[in-house]
């Protein structure tokens, strides 16, 4: 039976974690991520999970710990947060490349500098290349549920990647909100055993993990990897169509809302989104035809699925909560403005930089962004494609 | 949208301001309801100001921003009125709830123009009578419990109570102190 | 399930290599022939031979076969020329060329 709770993002990953009870959680601490291995200590402590925990001194040696587990057989993760993402990207590419299923869960939060510790998503924007699925979050419940279906995405034999769940920094870690649990057994049974089919620690077949490739086998070898991601979708669909059933909460590669009849839309990622549905019930009020897609699957990026959702826009405002340094938009915004191209859209399209280092959104924020829509969609001209909400002048 | 109470809590780091919201979250939530807590992080400082907040509603709540036009705001630090403004975007038919030694009038000449109702606490004097030391926290929570009218006293104590067997398990001794601070808190504040 | 490794030359597709790069099962390296990365070999002077095995232990390719307290002939599949069987011969029972 689903228990009603009031907790945090970092509480409620934490207890997703206890529930899986994970082989191997190898751990360094960093703001704001620090809490889910701090709860998470207290269970070992406790004996509520027979995890090996690990202390150890950097998210290089995290993720390092992390992967080596994950080759000896266990189900393993860590978690971090801004700098110890960066500090671990020389090891998610091998994570990604060596094929080897584990979770990250990430508390998004700014990149130095000028230092900070709030929330935008230009730690894993950053990592978006390295082969590693990411999955986002609007609120508490879905980086628990998330948090629960992480396992069964990355085990899958058609997948076997490494999976980033990932939310806002304080936004939604720090922010104690309700929240309904699923019992311990409930996700005992849904998440499983591993049984990995190759692992350093098999006696009857021992492997080489790792083998340098020479030039002859790299591409070849990259090629391979990609395999791997282009089945991500129907295992992401598959498992949320399963966890529905035991949940009663639904999960897609991203989530509409009142999209049936929207002219103008906003494309986005994280806890806005929250703040954009309550911007557009307002304007629905007034018969506004506005309407919302959030992202729920950044990597791979379902391309196809969001330009054939945004088909009948006129207008789209797409949100960047990282800047890109392109001159030419953020990272969401290249990829769907790309998936309209392809798809032959003729929407205009335009990208707004949002929120970095913690800038709060408001509603009356996405109202405004709504309103720019509209005068694009009168203009019949989108004008400057690369925008910054709210930024002082 | 409209059902929804916000409250800003304006505290000092270190002096529970956080708890204090995360504590009427859990109280509200106790009651049924949806609630947010959070605080707003800035420099981690003991002594700099902080502010948290609290949204309680009975439909889920969606909105992930800062609260700018509350009901309610909480003063856990009445030095903060000189260098903060505690009342910014404050209802005018909200209130704001100061923990102070001083009276209404005293203080009425520090809330730059609001013309809402004023309600104090003296969270020290409530504190050093039931618990012996001085934590503003627990007077505050049963203070705007009453002010913003949550819930009624006997279901908050009821829920508090419950609440403080499971957090202080480990010391029951001070659980006793804990509800007395609620229950002259309760009627102290003016 | 033990990789094919016979199946991994650099003609091989994309599709046959297998997942994550990885080489499950022990000794695949003998199916490995490094043999060919040099064209100097050391030479076995076998009349001069007092089996010793000195040379055995320090192969770093496992390249001379001990069998019954005996060496045998050199395994030139492996054999990389490196020569430092010649070096280790009191006998002078290895040769090779620009070896001394």
């Amino acid at each position: 039976m689903a228990k009603r709770e009031r907790l945090s993002g970092n509480e409620a990953v934490a207890i997703a974690l206890r529930q899986i009870n994970p082989d191997v959680f190898p751990a360094f601490p960093i703001t704001p991520s620090t809490e889910i291995p701090q709860y998470f200590a207290s269970f070992v402590a406790n004996g509520q999970v027979d995890t090996e925990f690990i202390t150890v001194e950097s998210e290089h040696s995290s993720m390092s710990a992390a992967i080596g587990a994950s080759a000896a057989g266990a189900r393993s993760l860590t978690a971090t947060s801004s700098c110890g993402l960066a500090y671990m990207w020389e090891e998610l590419y091998i994570a990604a490349s060596n094929r080897l299923p584990l979770a990250l869960a990430l508390v998004n939060r700014a990149l130095s500098g000028p230092i900070n510790i709030n929330c935008d998503h230009s730690d894993s924007m950053g990592a978006r290349d390295a082969g590693w699925i990411q999955i986002y979050a609007e609120n508490n419940q879905e980086a628990y549920d998330n948090m629960v279906q992480a396992f069964r995405i990355s085990e899958h034999k058609d997948v076997r990647l490494p999976i980033m769940i990932c939310q806002d920094g304080f936004i939604t870690s720090h922010a104690v909100e309700n929240i309904e649990l699923l019992d311990d057994a409930e996700v005992k049974g849904f998440v499983g055993e591993y049984e990995p089919e190759n692992y350093l620690l098999n006696p009857e077949c021992p492997m080489a993990v790792g083998p340098y490739s020479i030039t002859d086998f790299y591409f070849e070898a990259k090629r391979a990897q990609a395999e791997g991601t282009k089945n991500v979708e129907k295992v992401i669909l598959d498992i949320a169509k399963e966890f529905a059933e035991l949940s009663g909460r639904e999960y897609g590669l991203f989530e509409s809302y009142r999209m049936e009849d929207a002219e103008r839309a906003v494309v986005i990622i994280g806890s806005a989104a929250g703040t954009t549905k309550d911007a557009i019930d307002r304007l629905r009020e007034k018969g506004e035809k506005v309407g919302l897609l959030k992202i729920r699957l950044y990597r791979p990026f379902p391309a196809e699925a969001i330009a054939a959702e945004l088909k009948n826009v006129k207008a789209v405002a797409i949100m960047d909560r990282a800047e890109g340094y392109s001159n030419n938009g953020g990272p969401l915004g290249a990829d769907v403005m790309a998936a309209l191209f392809r798809a032959r859209s003729q929407a205009f399209a335009v990208n707004y930089i949002y929120g970095l280092g913690g800038r709060d959104v408001r509603v009356e924020d996405m109202i405004g962004i709504y309103d720019a829509l509209a005068q694009i969609i009168e203009d019949g001209d989108a004008g400057e494609t690369y925008r910054y909400l709210g930024i002082r002048e | 949208m409209s059902n929804v109470t916000e409250i800003r809590w304006h505290g000092r780091g270190g002096q529970g301001a956080k708890t204090a919201a995360l504590l009427l979250a859990d109280v509200a939530f106790a009651t049924g309801k949806y609630v947010q807590g959070f605080p707003e992080y800035g420099p981690e400082r003991m002594g700099a100001p902080i502010t948290a907040y609290n949204r309680i509603s009975d439909s889920v709540i969606r909105v992930h921003s800062n609260i700018y036009e509350p009901e309610f705001v909480v003063v856990v630090d009445e030095s903060l009125l000189e260098t903060v403004d505690v009342t910014s975007g404050l209802k005018e038919d909200g209130a704001i709830l100061i923990n102070t030694e001083k009276s209404k009038e005293e203080l009425v000449p520090s809330l730059r123009g609001y013309k809402g109702k004023v309600y104090t606490i003296d969270a020290k004097k409530v504190s050093l009578a039931t618990l012996g030391k001085y934590f503003p926290n627990t007077p505050l929570l049963a203070a705007i419990v009453k002010v913003a009218d949550i819930m009624d006293e006997e279901t908050f104590l009821k829920e508090m109570k419950n609440s403080f067997n499971h957090k202080f398990a480990s010391k029951p001794e001070v659980i006793d102190g804990n509800m007395k601070a609620l229950e002259m808190a309760l009627k102290e504040v003016q | 399930m033990k990789t094919d490794i016979t199946k991994l030359g650099v003609k091989a597709s994309w599709r046959d290599l297998t997942e994550g790069m990885i080489v499950a099962g022990a000794g695949t390296s003998k199916d490995f022939k490094t043999g060919e990365w040099s064209a100097v070999k050391p030479e076995f002077i076998e009349e001069n031979c007092k089996q010793c095995l000195f040379c055995a232990p320090v192969c770093p390719d496992s390249c001379i076969p001990v069998v019954d307290g005996k060496r045998g002939a050199f395994d030139y599949d492996h054999c990389k020329g490196c020569g430092i069987c010649v070096k280790a011969c009191p006998f002078d029972a290895i040769t090779m060329e620009g070896v001394k």
